[in-house]
């Protein structure tokens, strides 16, 4: 090798190593911006939370969760808006719960590979993608004018139920599906029916992914408010809905479910769109608490699943 | 059922009590079968149901108002004395503000996807996930209060002109809303990509970074297309945040620094107010809510149709 040649190749490796030193360069600022986009979200639900806790600070205290909304923004509480969020969410998970777990069930287990399950299929992730509002105009359509349910805690509930199926039958058939068919085939070898087999077996096994849709499934809807407001709820409701227990026979009474009322969320956007500031500071307060409450549920159900995960080895 | 045949097929045999419960427990196993079915077909239901009820009320508006008023009107003011029926407006605002949200939510989503499929270590990746989904169950009500009360007098300090309800805030909070959900759909279509391509361009020298840009990226572009397909969808059916802080007044305008309603603010807007059963302003809501579930329809059919249909195979 000529020393003319071996001065070119050197300077090639210098080239080189120019180049790899620079594509390492953009490797590490790439992972850096990466980073940046992926905590943008969580930055700003960071900046959101702290900005409500902020502004809200003066209204945190126990007056506010055991007082009715009033006209004078100082003095205005979340009773009635809490109230009624607990009895819808109990209506809601009453009726998504049973038939959401019954259909992950059938599709899962029983329905045969053909066009009919395939169009229930289709029609469960169509579903999901539904905007929320549009819930909202089939149960005024439906609900509040077609059965005359009216304005109701049920009308509300039998809403959010439907809104939050999808959430549900997904949910139940992912948590089916890791059970291995080994168990179910131990089950029938030893003279079970189907149903025993599921209900004894697949059905308890799946428990912890199931709970884990359900929870997800209620945090979304405690915090939806399109369907609600397209309903028609009030949004001034200072009373309490009847008690669903009372002392005398037969102890429990359903004129609640008839009732009018008001959810968290609605308050919120209540005090939200008035534009006096005073109740900016009331919709703030609630937006924290609104904010808390889906955070530990969803966080609630993140962890039971990553707990799941863990522990069951089949 | 076998029973049913063994027992026609050898009429000198009586039916051994064993038998008999099995019969029995047959019908058991077909009622229970039926009500899962059932429970399944309830998702067929509400499709029907929301299609049916969206119709028939829109039905009712279309015999007042003329097809071609309402797609080709440039003013909506149903509820005035002097009414148009043009649903141009309203559309033109839905779709600004999505355009907003994805110009910020389709680049940011689309690096921190990347970012997670192919330079985040598992355990980093463990993490980030679940914070992700975290983010996608905060209440949409809160982020309205952040873009009106936060983003809003932010964006006012930059541009001093900017009115108070706006387009801009409304669309650059819903796109934060939805980094996490094209974040999260793209990633599984890149982490779906097999290993050996990866493998096959680091053999070559390539750094993470070129072979994330030049080999996964184009390897799941139709897993990312559909990622941003139905991200479309969903800021189409954004509710809260529009309503809160884009304003309530239909101007045919696509300038993002202005205020004006989209389809969605229209419903609620109206749904607060009282107006009476099957009046023409009633109805106008689900003449509205008809466009936008459609809308919506056709960006989650297509989004599906792309990840399934050009999904490539390897």
């Amino acid at each position: 090798m000529t020393t003319e040649m071996k001065a070119s190749v050197l300077k090639n490796l210098d080239a080189v190593r120019a180049m790899i030193r620079r594509h390492k360069r953009n490797d590490i600022l790439f992972a850096a911006i990466g980073l940046i986009a992926l905590m943008l979200g969580l930055l700003t639900l960071l900046t959101l939370f702290v900005d409500l806790v902020m502004d809200g600070y003066p209204r945190f205290n126990l007056k506010f969760f055991s007082d009715f909304p009033s006209r004078r923004a100082g003095e205005a509480g979340l009773l009635s808006a809490w109230v009624g969020s607990a009895l819808v969410m109990l209506v809601t998970f009453l009726t998504a719960v049973p038939v959401g777990v019954a259909a992950g069930l059938y599709l899962e287990e029983y329905a045969p590979k053909n066009w009919f399950s395939d169009l229930i299929e289709i029609n469960v992730s169509n579903l999901a993608g539904v905007p929320s509002i549009i819930y909202g105009l089939l149960a005024l359509g439906l609900f509040v004018y077609g059965f005359g349910f009216g304005q109701s805690i049920l009308t509300a509930g039998l809403t959010l139920g439907l809104l939050i199926l999808p959430i549900v039958i997904v949910s139940t058939r992912e948590a089916i599906r890791g059970i291995p068919v080994a168990i179910r085939e131990a089950a029938y070898a030893v003279g079970a029916t189907k149903w025993q087999v599921v209900s004894d077996h697949v059905v308890k096994y799946s428990q912890g992914g199931i709970l884990t849709g359900v929870i997800i499934g209620m945090s979304r809807a405690i915090g939806e408010t399109a369907p609600i407001i397209t309903i028609g709820a009030l949004t001034f409701i200072a009373f309490l809905p009847p008690s669903p227990v009372s002392d005398i026979a037969p102890y429990l009474n359903f004129e609640w479910l008839h009732s009018s009322f008001t959810v968290l969320p609605i308050q919120m956007f209540n005090w939200l769109s008035r534009p006096d500031h005073a109740f900016h500071i009331n919709a703030a307060a609630a937006g924290a608490i609104i904010i808390v409450l889906t955070l530990l549920m969803n966080g609630t159900a993140i962890y039971l699943r990553y707990k799941i995960r863990k522990n069951i080895k089949w | 059922m076998n029973t049913v045949i063994m027992q026609n097929n050898t009429p000198s045999l009586t039916i051994s009590p064993r038998l008999a419960k099995n019969l029995r427990r047959n019908v058991k196993e077909r009622v229970i079968e039926l009500i899962l079915m059932l429970a399944a077909l309830s998702a067929v239901f509400t499709t029907f149901a929301i299609v049916a009820v969206l119709l028939y009320e829109s039905l009712g508006f279309f015999e007042a108002v003329p097809l071609l008023e309402f797609f080709t009107g440039t003013e909506w003011t149903p509820l005035f004395e002097d009414a148009h029926y043009g649903i141009l407006p309203l559309v033109a605002g839905t779709l600004t503000t999505s355009f907003v949200a994805l110009a910020l939510a389709v680049p940011v989503g689309t690096v921190a996807a990347i970012y997670l499929s192919e330079f985040a270590s598992h355990r980093a990746r463990e993490i980030t996930k679940p914070i992700l989904e975290l983010l996608v169950g905060v209440p949409t009500i809160a982020f309205g209060y952040f873009a009106l009360l936060f983003v809003t007098p932010v964006l006012q300090k930059i541009y001093p002109d900017l009115p108070g309800f706006n387009m801009l805030s409304a669309g650059l909070v819903m796109g934060v809303m939805i980094i996490p959900y094209i974040a999260s759909v793209a990633e599984d279509a890149m982490r779906a990509v097999p290993m050996s391509m990866r493998e096959g361009s680091y053999a070559m020298g390539a750094t993470r970074f070129q072979t994330a840009i030049r080999v996964v990226t184009p390897a799941a572009t139709s897993g990312i297309v559909a990622a941003y397909i139905l991200a479309i969808s969903r800021a189409v059916g954004e509710t809260m945040v529009v309503a809160v802080a884009a304003g309530q007044q239909p101007i045919l305008t696509f300038n993002p620094t202005e205020g004006a309603a989209t389809i969605t603010a229209y419903i609620v807007q109206v749904a607060m107010g009282d107006l009476p059963h099957a009046s023409i302003g009633y109805q106008s809501i689900f003449a509205a809510g008809l466009v936008l579930f459609v809308m919506t329809l056709a960006f989650n059919l297509i989004g599906h149709v792309v990840r399934k249909k050009f999904r490539e195979q390897y």
